[in-house]
This record gives structure tokens, sequence and C-alpha cells, in this order.
């Protein structure tokens, strides 16, 4: 099933082609991964949403745990956590009407036309995996989807526990 | 006061001698040459040249395996960075504690293929513990000696260390110091097993019936062979060892039931696969140890004791899993046996030795020799225990002659047998025991070797003789890939795709060429008597070639997809 790790590492050169080469080296499955500095720039903080059984999971963990890079993983699946992801999307916007469509459903999920050319809308929108999902699944039936972007998840737990050294 | 400046060259130099480093096995290029100049100015490390640098990274896993200490590997960027690859990856396949300074390119110039650049952190990332890319002077000695204590600690292995050729040169100096108390926050190796785990090994192991402790390389990689031994005499259990684990405890112990796995003993097959409890100590389940997975030990509840959380429950999943250093979970589980009052229940004991000992009966490492018929490798093996009173160290190559060595000669003490048990690299013998031999002028080393492996580093004969190190090599010559040979003759119906060799070279006349003595043996009557003439000569590197069957198969072996005590015994005979 869908997992999110929390993976707090070493902000050094080489650390993240670390986390890439073992998940190819293990046939890991990455759905998405995202990284940055945190607000101690020494500390990188990554999300990596994957897939696999039990077992899969456990050696992921355990894996990433043991490069000498990362300071701490946690999977953040089973606890009450935040999950969002950006999307930037153009999709056609030729007529009067597929216009009106787009800001009405772009207005149900909260998002924002965030640039408009002579036929093209671009949308920011946020949310977690599953409302991106549908919110482009809906945009598809309604007009052409031109380009899409999307972020990767970012995940952090809800309340008091936090991910830090 | 003017501070003192140092050339990166000079730091890498004082960085190693800081480490109490004595010897370094490289190989010279343009990227390194400032740090050969240090070297060559100093007279605390010495350099040990070797023909080929695969067989540098070999030589300082050999010396690491015997000694203990962190093996140092020196090469150039590019080619001979990449020769270091296959050594590298067998050091990390058996967690051995091994640094390897590679050169590189300029700074200026990583990137645009310049010269002899590859990029080996990229290259071997699959492959190490940890790599660090070196990227200003200051960067050295910091990077040396975090790689000397991730290497050595918690489970072992080589790491990489990349230095470009601009921060070694003269004209760029700084000031020296460096920090050999290593801490670091994201890596804490120094684990002692959880008291709630130990408790709960301790009481499944007090109401076993058919316990067996299986160890492996962990024992050996953290000297904890006496206390494991402690601990075999305090339960009387029985133990089995791992093909790394030879010598974890003596090969002469009676609580000893032999090598397990794919070419282990059918005694400790069997206590393995009718166990109730199994111990696993420092031992990581291999394929080779397992054979099919869906059949392991059903009936086991398995204790997996390990340094390396990511080994437990990789392959078989353990019921009580303890994660901590090895000795020290020993220590903690005598500790708690004690303090509980514990005594082995004689009569639980009794009918499980007694079942062990009708496998022992069967006497599954065994072999007929005819006076008249060609010599059985397995015959040599015995003979040369005989001479050296099984005290020899004992580096092997990859194949048969690898297998008979580990089943016919006990080894008595942990360290003594060297071995490419996680790579099976082929080629790793002969440096490997070079590197013994440095550690250990005194004692017997002997590389086992067959006609296929030496010649994949045969030009280190040479350094041998540089270095005045007096191996005994002894090659179980049976013309053929005779591994190969025999899965070729079970699996292929007999047709020996290129397992044949039909050009080898006069062994003993290339070591005679090279210097050294040259003894060829091709007659059961004189094996004994030519053996002990090899090994009577101290001073000179014995080259014997004994010509022996090249039929012989290796037995017992699993039966593939069966279980764990699924075994030919011999041709067509089954347990
Ligand atoms: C570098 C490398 N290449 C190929 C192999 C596959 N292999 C395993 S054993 C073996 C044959 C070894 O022949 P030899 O050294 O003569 O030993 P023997 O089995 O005849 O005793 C081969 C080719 C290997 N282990 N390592
Ligand atoms: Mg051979």
């Amino acid at each position: 099933m869908r997992r999110i790790l929390a993976i707090l590492m070493e902000n050094e050169p080489g650390s993240l082609s670390r986390i890439v080469g073992l998940f190819s080296q293990r046939a890991f499955n990455i759905e998405s991964l995202t990284v940055a500095p945190t607000d101690d720039a020494s500390l990188s903080r990554m999300t990596i949403a994957t897939k696999g059984d039990d077992k899969v999971l456990e050696q992921i963990v355990k894996q990433v745990n043991k490069l000498i890079d990362v300071i701490k993983i946690t999977d953040i699946t089973d606890r009450k956590h935040l999950e969002r992801e950006l999307l930037l999307i153009k999709v056609a916007a030729m007529s009067d009407k597929s216009r009106t469509e787009v800001k009405r459903i772009t207005d149900i999920f909260r998002g924002a036309i965030v640039d408009i050319g002579k036929q093209i809308y671009t949308i920011q929108l946020t949310g977690d995996a599953d409302k991106i999902n549908a919110f482009i699944e809906t945009l598809k039936n309604e007009t052409e989807i031109v380009e899409s972007v999307r972020s990767g998840s970012v995940g952090i737990a809800r309340g008091e526990k936090a991910l830090r050294i | 006061m003017t501070t003192e400046l140092f050339t990166g060259a000079e730091m890498v130099v004082k960085s190693l001698s800081a480490l109490n480093v004595k010897y370094i096995f490289g190989y010279p290029g343009g990227s390194v040459l400032d740090i050969y100049d240090a070297i060559f100015q100093q007279d605390e490390i010495e350099h040990i040249l070797v023909r080929h640098e695969q067989a540098a990274t070999h030589m300082a896993d050999g010396y690491a395996r015997a000694t203990g200490e962190v093996g140092v590997v020196l090469a150039t960027s590019g080619p001979g960075a990449t020769n270091c690859v296959t050594g590298i990856a067998t050091a990390y396949m058996d967690s051995i504690p091994m640094v390897v300074l590679s050169g590189q390119v300029a700074t200026s110039l990583i990137g645009n293929d310049a010269f002899q650049e590859t990029d080996i952190v990229g290259c071997t990332r699959p492959i190490i513990k940890h790599s660090f890319n070196c990227r200003s002077l200051a960067d050295i000695p910091d990077a040396i000696s975090k790689a000397f204590y991730i290497a050595s600690t918690g489970r072992p292995g080589p790491v990489v260390v990349e230095l470009p050729k601009d921060i070694l040169v003269p004209q760029n100096k700084g000031t020296f110091s460096i920090n050999t108390d290593v801490k670091m926050r994201s890596y804490n190796p120094n684990i002692k097993g959880h008291p709630k785990q130990i408790k709960k090994a301790v009481s499944t192991i007090k109401s076993a019936k058919r316990l067996v402790i299986y160890s492996g390389g962990g024992i050996v990689l953290s000297d904890a062979s006496h206390l494991l031994t402690e601990l075999v005499e305090t339960l009387k259990a029985p133990i089995t060892n791992t093909l790394m684990g030879l010598g974890g405890i003596s090969g002469t112990h009676d609580n000893f039931i032999g090598m397990l796995g794919m070419h282990g003993s059918l005694e400790a097959n069997k206590a393995m696969a009718n166990a109730d409890v199994i111990l696993a100590l420092g031992a990581r389940f291999d394929d080779r140890v397992t054979n099919n997975v869906e059949k392991f030990c059903p009936n086991a509840t398995i204790i997996h004791v390990d340094i390396d959380p990511t080994s437990i429950s990789k392959t078989i999943n353990a019921h009580i899993p303890v994660v901590g250093l090895v000795d020290v979970v020993i220590k903690q589980m005598l500790d708690e046996l004690n303090s509980t009052g514990f005594t082995p229940d004689e009569s639980v004991l009794a009918p499980w030795w007694q079942q062990i000992n009708l496998w022992r009966n069967v006497k599954s490492f065994s072999y007929k020799q005819d006076k008249n018929e060609k010599i059985k490798p397995q015959r040599v093996v015995e003979a040369m225990y005989k001479i050296t009173n099984g005290e020899a160290y004992m580096a092997s190559d990859v194949g048969q002659h690898q297998m008979f060595a580990a089943q016919y000669y006990p080894f008595k003490k942990p360290r003594q047998w060297i071995n490419s048990g996680g790579a099976g690299t082929m080629g790793f013998g002969l440096p490997a025991a070079m590197g013994v031999k440095l550690a250990f002028p005194d004692k017997h080393v002997i590389c086992i070797t067959g006609d296929g492996s030496i010649q994949m580093n045969i030009q280190e004969l040479s350094t041998c003789m540089q270095y005045n190190l007096p191996v005994v090599i002894v090659a179980l010559n049976n013309r053929s890939l005779g591994m190969v040979r025999q899965w070729q003759d079970m699996v292929y119906d007999g047709r020996h795709a290129s397992s044949y060799m039909e050009s080898l070279p006069d062994f003993t006349k290339l070591a005679e060429s090279y210097g050294h003595v040259g003894i060829k043996i091709d007659t059961l009557s004189e094996l004994d008597s030519k053996l002990e003439e090899a090994f009577s000569i101290k001073d000179r590197l014995v080259f014997v070639d004994v010509l022996v069957d090249e039929k012989e198969h290796v037995y017992p072996m699993h039966i593939r997809t069966g279980a764990i005590d699924d075994m030919w015994l011999s041709k067509g005979v089954k347990a």
C-alpha cells in the first residue's frame, strides 16, 4: 500500500544520490520524492511516497536509516498527518463556456487561476494526492490539458511530535 | 610564532599516521603523485606496490581480516580507481573494514570528461558503507578520520575517499589538525541489545528442546569467539558456522557440528531443519545457507542477533530480533543466564544430541581415495592440516578448492580462514594471503587456489618477490573451472561449456621465473613428502601445483529448491 516517509538527513553533496541509488539498487518503488533544506541549513528534509507490502516497507525504512547521512526516518502514514502537494496546470480556455466552467471547478477545489494567456489558463492547486487526482480528472472532462506539473507530496505529522535532531 | 603549513598530500599522510596506519597498498598515477611524493619522504608508513589495483584492495582486505585493523588502499583516478571496484565489492559483501583513497582530476576539471576522470564515488555507491568527496584542503583530515571511524565501527565496510589533484599539489598549503575521536550526529554504531529482547531470547533458549546456535562472520569481526565458546559450553548446545564464521568456535570443539548451507555438513543442516529454536549470531540467512526460504526450518523460533537491522527479517522472518553488537549481546545473554541460575537440562539435551550423533555418523564429509588413482583434492587439504597442525592462516580463492578447504581444514581460531564468501571473487586468494603474511611473517600462510582463480591475480607473484612474502600457494589443479564443471555435470547433462582450460602454463616454471620455488605433485605416493618439503621452506615463496582428480565433485550439496536439509550426499545419492 501507499506510504509516506519523512526523512531528516545531513544536507551534504551526494546525500540525495545515495537515497535514489538505494531505491533503484534494491528495486524499491518511488512514487514521488521531494527534498529541500530545512530551517537549519545543515539539514535536508525529504518526503518519499512509496508502495510496498509490510516486509518491503520494513526493509525500505531500515535501509534508508542505515545510510550514514540519514539522521531519522519515520513512516507517517498511519499517524495523524498532513500531506500536501502543489499542482500547476495549464488548460485550454478557448470558449466563454469552457472558461466559466474551468473557473467554477477551480473554485470548488479551492484552487486559483494564477496566469491567463490568450487561450490558456494556468491554475494552482494544493492538496493531498487524492484531491489533486480528482481535480485533474474533473478538468479532463471539461477541457484539454496542455501541461501539468506536480511537486510530489510533502508530509508532516500533526501535533506535538516533531522530526528534528 | 608561525604555524606550519602542509600540502594536501602531506595531510593525507599525516592523517594516516595519526590513525596508526602501518601499510598502504597501492599503485601510482598522475592524480596521486603528490601523495606518493609525501609517502616517499617519511618512514612511518610503508607503501606496498602491487601489480594491479584489484590486488591492492584484496591485499588490504586480507590484512584487515587477519588483524582486525582497517586495510588502506591508494589508487590513481580513472582506471586505477575502477580497478579497485571488484575488491571494494568483495570487502563490502563480507563487511571488511577498508578505506580506499582514490585520486581524482582537479576540481576545475570534474565533469569535463578530463583525462583519467571517472566518477568513482558514483561507480562505487552501491558497494560502499560510505564515501567522501574532498573538495578543499580542509576537508582532508576530517574525511579520512571519519572514513576510518565509519569503516571500522558498527557493521564494518569499505569507505571511499576521493581526492582531487588540485588539493594535493605543493602550491596549495594549509594548517593541519585532525580529530581522531569522531562523533557524528547521524551515525551511532555502538548498540547494546535491548534488555527486554535479551530476556525474551534467554527465556526462549531456556525452554528449547532442540536448540541450535548458528553463527557467522559477525563473531569473527567482533572478536567474540571466546564469548561464543562460553555460551556454547554454558548451554551445551550444538553449534554450526557459516562459511564466513568458520573459526568462530574451534572446528575441533565437541559441540561443533560443521559448516551449514549449500556444501555444509548433513548434521548441521539436519539440526537446523529439526531445531525448535535457532539462535543466529552475526549471521544473515544468506541464500547459500537457507536453500529455499519457503521451506526453511518451519518449526523453529528464530532469535536473530545482528548489528545491522537490515539483516534482520530480510530473507527469514525473525521471531525475536535483537539489534546490537554481537559480543555485547552474548555477554548480556550470559549475564542473564547466570543471574537466573541456569543449568542445562540433561534429559532434554540427551535425546537431541543422540539424534545429532546419528546424522554425524553418516559422515557426510567423506571421499574415496584409492592408492593408484589420481590424487583427491580433499586428501591434499587433510595433508596440509596435518603438516600445519591446523594452525595455518588459509586464504582461499573461489571454487571447489575453497569448499574442500572449508570442509576438511577445521579452523581452530577466528581470522585463520580468509575467503571471499559473499562475493565469491576469484583472484582474491593470492593477494589476500599476501596481506596476511605481511601482518604475520612468522606464521604459515597458505593460499589455497585453483588453476582458474590463480590466473586472475597471478601477476602478484612479482609483488611477493619484491616484498619477500613467502606464502605457500597450493593449487588444486584440476585443469578446469571445477565448480562450473560440477554444475554442468549436475544441471547441464555434462556439457562442459567453457569450463575446461586447454592451455595452462606450467605453474612451477612460472613461479620459478619470478624467482620463487615451484613443486609439482602428481602422484599420491609423493603427496605428503613433497608437501612437507614445501612447508619446510620458510624464506621463499613455494608454488605447489597438485594435479588432482578433475572428476571429483564437492559433496554434500543442497538439492536446488529444496529445504536446508535436502542434500545430495554423493553422485545420485540423496540424504
Ligand atoms: C571473478 C569471478 N568470475 C567467475 C566466477 C564464477 N566461478 C565460480 S567458481 C569458478 C571456477 C573456479 O575454477 P578454479 O579456480 O580452477 O577452481 P576449482 O573449482 O576448479 O577448484 C568460476 C568460474 C567467480 N566466482 N568469480
Ligand atoms: Mg580448477
